[in-house]
């Protein structure tokens, strides 16, 4: 049965045969099951319409988390328990959650509530909690065109108060159904589009070492981790993929390790994976990582994936590379280690040699005397690319700036290091006119483009400012972030 | 008519009725995934899906177009360009300038070049690209500066004059002037646009369309195919969304997938994708304002000079009604004195822009939003104050610059109330403190009030109709024009029914919008839904339920006004019987259960030529204020708070309309904040996806938000259970936080010079007024 994709569904083992492997869950449930309830907003990951749970078993219980169905190919799905709208009232009766949305009324229109609902139910089944914050980010992932989210927010406070259903992740049939469902060979799918012939060919290999193998012998092969973005290659780009080797099963890449402060992330950790340990490392990080996507795309989207993606925005790159992390490239079974920033070449070229993959990322411990920033500037705070994302690490004496590491998304055709802001402030004192003479230097450092997301100048002039920023906050001043303030007191 | 049930109303105990906060009819489908929207309705056998190609170039003319590789393509069924249209190549709501494919010249980027039908829409838009078409570009018009430049004018218009706005404004003891440009809007309603063809005997069509105007839908697809109108059903039950964007243009897909299965016999479906939706529809206008205001020194109007110019796109769409309601906002709650408001439209060679959610209101609004700041700011005065000085009040300061008398104002009532709940002045003085001593944040709070005249400004659109039939079980089923995208219309409109008929608001059945069964309706827009069609189905209603009472008084031997209908039951003098009961009766004794209805606004007239008339039947009012945030340094900002008071006159449905006070705010928000729509030289848009256009997320609504329906709100007209319109008014409100966002710039100059900030207000144009306004405080 290597070429069936089974996963569970309101408590029956579903089989998927012969199937595009490049169809996502949502094609899949809309046309072939026709399970409507579940929507198409925008086919890119960005409105949460097509939000569904998929329950993974994780050190035996099943662990619930939401992915937009939109840009996740069914094959993921092999092994899991997928859940959509349908399944939660299947018994007639509505889930907490979906009684207290019409309670709180929240929907409108209707069309976006699907995917809240799911998004709240994936929220209830982790037993989080109705503090605003905590839900805000719960649902960063979801657009409401016509509520305005306060009715939203008052149903996953409401949800908690109504009668409690049973967690699903505990029950035993759940866990003894996808127990069955484990594999021990490797998914293989192969497909042939009736319409053009192509064929179209999967697999998931279980080991590293297989891993390395089918890497090397399919050297055109895309490599497909959470699929945040190779997913829309084929739903926005429509490009055709013939072979794809996904890691998503790959057991050892799937580890992040400490040792003494230093981490170790494979290259299938997923954003809500690390984001724990990133937020240890330095709080920042883990601000940066809570505003990367939404808990859908950071649930699916690795880390490891948005570094071998080279996208001069992405946001990991310029906060790992101040950090001063290298990236560990496998290729059979020969390993090699070189500094982040090297693996950036030039746009859309990475250091990425035929028959090699990205292992691990490795971040060194935050030393005591590590002064640490990164900052993501985009129009909208949650769920958005940064224009600008400035990441800033200095070792400190005193007030003196032994080194300075300085590292910028946005600002050039790659993630890239400032080296001439960063000369500016080696073994500087840092103080007002240190930042001034480090500012004019980033116009040495960086000629950014303009954009839909914003003007070369906004880039330049906020790119400065970040410095100053930083500064500030080095000096204690307390109030330099809006996200941190609240609305005036009533007198 | 008997009418005895309205004075009961306090005391009657039927489930559902008006001012009942009732839930949403569909909400347990919604939350439950089975509400049936058009593309997850069962797909009909042999449906064909259809692909429209776009042009990609602004201005150009089509040198050569061949689709022969395309036809042959795998999978493909039928392609269609403009010469397959029997009938008239054009989808326009009224200029006749919206051709369906364009024919020999296109005009803008994403501008509908042919349709493939084909077995799936992969195969469909695969076969579209092996389209060869060549263009010979010309330059094209882009935006307002080079329509204006190129004097490229959709159309010239009076403008709307009160006394003389330029004497007053030279013999002004003060004077200023100023500009803002304000960004449009896409609709972003999550529900793309969508219709299903499927064809009928004699080829005829009936069309599932996601419209608030499925009439013109008929009309639409009736003048492409070349067929009667009476040929064409359009039907709807619910929209994922409209705003105002599925008002006109839905008509364009109903049209080429009712071609498509006219042609080929087989049901045919339109279904956009997300980037092919945004590049291929209207949005709301963009604005550029200047004003030029004289006052005294406390900040009282003598004259106000307002010029709106807009972009209007490439063909008219209803960009003229849009901009009329611009000029006739551009006063919003105040008396001006002496006014002159002039409105220049421009055609460009970019998507024809539409109607959206207030309808050119907002961007009137914003001009005497922007200056009243802009004198506050000159005289140091509180910008409370001043607006509060210069509202409508009657008798004397009641002219409209279009010649209605405002004759319900009760904007200082609500703001007052509002400053006081809020603690705004308090909390405005704390905030000055707050600035003192930040240097990085800088903070801001305005309170800016609503008003806006309801009734469509084209008069004859002003009718509506419904049909209400009672079964003999005593069942109700209601239908009307009016469509439902979110809004509560259907389950507001079934209140009042139940209302009428004193039975539970469960008796009664919503059922989808469709054109045979009340004609000639007009589009759920410009608010007034649940105003016309509320009190169509009421019409209806009391015509059944006059035909019951008489029914009654006769069969209890009572005078007609001794029957009173009440809680499910019927009173004729002594006796008393279940309303079914009656309505059985009344069948048996052959009276007839069903009945139209129809309404027609009274009191409303307009003079385009002369630019003087009563528009509007009344107003709704509102206010809000807004405190927000700013960071110097890299532009970014937040709306920290917000409170809002507003006026649904005696509300037919509390929840639901609170629910489109909280949509509108955010809504609004959106628009003067994150939403930008960035266009390139060659008139591309380059936000046509969510990862580019960035509509408010759930973090973005304020920690704070206190909404409250005012509660001596009442409507002085004839309206549906005294109640106003909810739909528009409140996205206006969100000009607080944008008057507020100018005012924390300010704080960043020290208050030395006037900010200069353009919508939307996101954080490069906030970093770009910060630094102007550090610049120009320096120069001081
Ligand atoms: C809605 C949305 C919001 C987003 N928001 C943000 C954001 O705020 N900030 C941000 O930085 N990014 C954002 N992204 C992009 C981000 O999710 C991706 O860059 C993600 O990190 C990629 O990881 P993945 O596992 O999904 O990779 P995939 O999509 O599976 O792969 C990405 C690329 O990396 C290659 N690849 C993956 N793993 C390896 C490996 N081990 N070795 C070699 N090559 C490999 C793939 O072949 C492919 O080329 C967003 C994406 C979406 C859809
Ligand atoms: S459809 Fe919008 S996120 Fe999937
Ligand atoms: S209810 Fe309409 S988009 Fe949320």
């Amino acid at each position: 049965m290597t070429d069936t994709i089974r996963f569970v569904l309101d408590g029956k083992v579903q089989e998927a045969h012969g199937v595009d492997p490049t169809r996502t869950v949502l094609q899949y449930l809309r046309e072939d099951l026709r399970r409507t309830g579940t929507k198409e907003g925008c086919a890119e990951g960005d409105c949460g319409a097509c939000t569904v749970v998929v329950g993974e078993l994780q050190g035996g219980v099943v662990v619930y988390k939401t992915i937009n169905a939109c840009i996740a190919f069914l094959p993921i799905l092999d092994g899991k328990e997928l859940i959509t709208v349908e399944s939660l009232s299947a018994d007639g009766a509505l889930h907490p959650v979906q009684q207290a949305m019409v309670d709180c009324h929240g929907s409108q229109c209707g069309f976006c509530t699907p995917g809240f609902v799911m998004s709240l139910f994936a929220h209830y089944e982790n037993q989080a909690d109705g503090e605003t914050a905590t839900v805000c980010d719960a649902l960063a992932g979801n657009l409401c065109r016509c509520t305005g989210y306060g009715p939203i927010l008052a149903a996953a406070r409401r949800m908690h108060e109504l009668p409690q259903a049973p967690l699903r992740g505990k029950m035993p049939d759940t866990i003894t159904r996808l127990k069955k469902l484990q594999r021990t060979n490797d998914l293989a799918l192969s497909f042939t589009c009736p319409l053009t012939g192509t064929v179209k060919r999967y697999v998931a290999p279980h080991s590293i070492e297989s891993l390395a193998l089918l890497v090397a012998e399919y050297k055109d092969a895309t490599l497909v981790a959470g699929a945040t973005d190779v997913g829309l290659w084929v739903t926005k780009q429509h490009r055709v993929l013939e072979t794809m080797i996904s890691l998503g099963d790959v057991r050892e890449l799937k580890t992040i390790t400490e040792k003494n402060g230093a981490l170790e992330i494979g290259a299938m950790v997923t954003y809500s994976d690390a984001i724990n340990a990133l937020r240890e490392w330095n709080s920042d990080i883990g601000e940066l990582i809570r505003r990367i996507g939404s808990v859908q795309i950071r649930n699916s989207g690795t880390i490891g994936g948005n570094i071998a993606n080279g996208s001069p925005i992405g946001d990991i790159m310029p906060a790992f590379i101040a950090a001063g992390a290298t990236l560990t490239l496998r290729s059979g079974a020969k390993s090699r280690e070189i500094p982040l920033e090297d693996y950036f070449i030039a746009y859309g070229k990475q250091d990425l040699r035929p028959g090699e993959f990205v292992e691990k990322v490795n971040l060194p411990p935050a030393a005591k005397n590590l002064f640490y920033r990164v900052y993501k500037l985009s129009k909208r705070f949650d769920q958005d690319i940064s224009a600008v994302c400035g990441a800033f690490a200095f070792h400190m004496k005193d007030d003196v700036i032994i080194d300075a590491r300085i590292a910028f998304g946005g600002m050039a055709e790659t993630p890239k290091r400032a080296a001439a802001c960063e000369a500016a402030l080696t073994r500087a004192k840092w103080s007002q006119e240190t930042v001034l003479l480090a500012a004019s230097a980033l116009e040495t450092d960086f000629a950014p483009i303009s954009d839909m997301r914003a003007s070369a100048a906004y880039r330049l002039k906020s790119a400065k400012n970040l410095i100053m920023k930083t500064f500030l906050e080095w000096e204690g001043h307390e109030r330099t972030r809006v996200l941190d303030m609240k609305a005036t007191a009533n007198a | 008519m008997p009418d005895a049930s309205n004075n009961i109303s306090v005391e009657s105990r039927i489930k559902g009725d008006v001012r009942e906060a009732v839930r949403h009819d569909s909400a347990e489908k919604h939350v439950a995934g089975t509400a049936i929207y058009i593309d997850d309705m069962a797909p009909p056998k042999d449906l064909l899906h259809v692909y429209i190609a776009m042009s990609t170039r602004a201005n150009a003319r089509i040198t050569r177009l061949e689709l022969g590789r395309v036809r042959s393509a795998p999978g493909v069924e039928i392609v269609l360009a403009a010469e397959d249209i029997p009938g008239k190549n054009d989808y326009s709501p009224i200029a006749g300038d919206d051709p369906v494919f364009a024919d020999g010249e296109v005009f803008y980027i994403g501008q509908p070049l042919f349709a493939v039908a084909a077995d799936s829409i992969e195969a469909g838009r695969a076969a579209a690209g092996l389209a060869v078409i060549e263009y010979e570009d010309r330059q094209p018009v882009v935006t307002i500066a080079d329509a204006r430049a190129a004097a490229s004018v959709l159309e010239c218009v009076e403008p709307m004059r009160l006394g003389d706005a330029q004497a007053a404004l030279n013999n002004a003891a003060n004077r200023i002037s100023g500009k803002c440009n304000i960004g449009g809007q896409d609709h972003f309603y999550l529900e793309g646009q969508v219709a299903l063809a499927l064809p009928k005997e004699d080829g005829d069509v009936h069309v599932y369309s996601s419209t608030q105007n499925p009439t013109e839908g008929q009309h639409v697809v009736a003048r492409v195919l070349g067929k009667q109108q009476n040929d064409v059903v359009v039907e709807l039950r619910r929209m994922g969304g409209g705003f105002g964007g599925k008002e006109t243009q839905p008509s364009l897909f109903a049209a080429i997938a009712s071609l498509v299965a006219v042609k080929t016999g087989r049901p045919a479906k339109v279904c956009l994708d997300r980037d092919d939706d945004m590049i291929m529809t209207g949005k709301r206008h963009d604005f550029e304002i200047e004003y030029d205001i004289g006052f005294k020194d406390d900040g009282e109007i003598e004259g106000a000079a307002v010029t709106l110019e807009s972009r209007c796109g490439y063909s008219a769409d209803l960009s003229s009604a849009i901009n009329d309601r611009a000029m006739f906002h551009a006063d919003n709650a105040y008396f001006l004195n002496n006014a002159e408001i002039q409105s220049h439209r421009y055609r460009t060679h970019t998507v024809s822009n539409t109607a959206f959610r207030g309808f050119g209101g907002p961007q009137g609004m914003m001009a005497i939003e922007c200056a009243l700041d802009a004198v506050a700011f000159q005289i140091g005065a509180d910008p409370l104050d001043v607006r509060l000085r210069n509202l409508y009040a009657r008798p004397g300061r009641d002219m409209t610059p279009y010649g209605q008398v405002v004759e319900d104002s009760v904007a200082r009532e609500l703001m007052e109330e509002l400053a006081a709940n809020a603690q705004y002045r308090s909390r405005r003085a704390e905030i000055a403190e707050f600035n003192r001593c930040n240097k990085v944040l800088k903070k801001g709070i305005s309170l800016t009030p609503v008003k806006f005249g309801i009734s469509f400004t084209t008069t004859h659109l002003n009718q509506a109709g419904a049909l209400v039939h009672v079964y003999t079980d005593g069942s109700v089923h209601l239908n009307h024009g009016g469509t439902e995208m979110g809004q509560g219309l259907m389950v507001k409109v079934a209140q009042i029914v139940a209302h009428e008929f004193q039975i539970d608001l469960g008796r009664i059945k919503i059922s989808a919008t469709v054109t045979d069964k009340v004609p000639n309706t007009s589009a759920t827009a410009a608010s007034s839904g649940s105003d016309i069609n509320g009190m169509a189905a009421r019409e209806a209603a009391r015509t059944i339920k006059g035909r019951l009472a008489s029914f009654a008084a006769e069969k209890y031997r009572c005078a007609p006004n001794e029957v009173v209908f009440r809680n499910n039951s019927v009173h004729a003098g002594e006796q008393c019987i279940s309303f079914n009961d009656l309505v059985k009766a009344a069948y048996f004794a052959r009276i007839s259960l069903s009945s139209t209805g129809y309404y027609r606004t009274p009191k409303i007239h307009y003079d385009r030529a002369k630019q003087k008339g009563r528009p509007f039947f009344y107003y709704a009012y509102g206010a809000a204020v807004s405190e927000v945030v700013i960071d110097t340094l890299t532009g970014e900002n937040r709306v920290l708070r917000v409170d809002i008071l507003h006026d649904v006159g005696r509300p037919l449905n509390p929840a639901v309309d609170l629910g489109q006070i909280e949509g509108g705010f955010i809504q609004g928000l959106g628009w003067l904040t994150t939403e930008e729509l960035v266009f390139d030289d060659a008139g591309a848009l380059k936000t046509h996806a969510p990862s580019t256009y960035k509509i408010p997320t759930c973090s973005d609504r304020p920690d704070i938000m206190n909404i409250e329906i005012w509660e001596k709100g009442e409507n002085i007209e004839e309206s549906i259970h005294k109640s106003k319109a909810v739909g528009e008014p409140p996205l206006m409100l969100a000009i607080s936080a944008f008057s507020a966002l100018s005012w924390a710039v300010a704080a960043a100059g020290d208050g030395k010079a006037a900010p200069r900030l353009n919508a939307p207000a996101t954080p490069e144009e906030i970093l770009r007024a910060v630094d102007d306004v550090r610049r120009r405080a320096t120069e001081v």
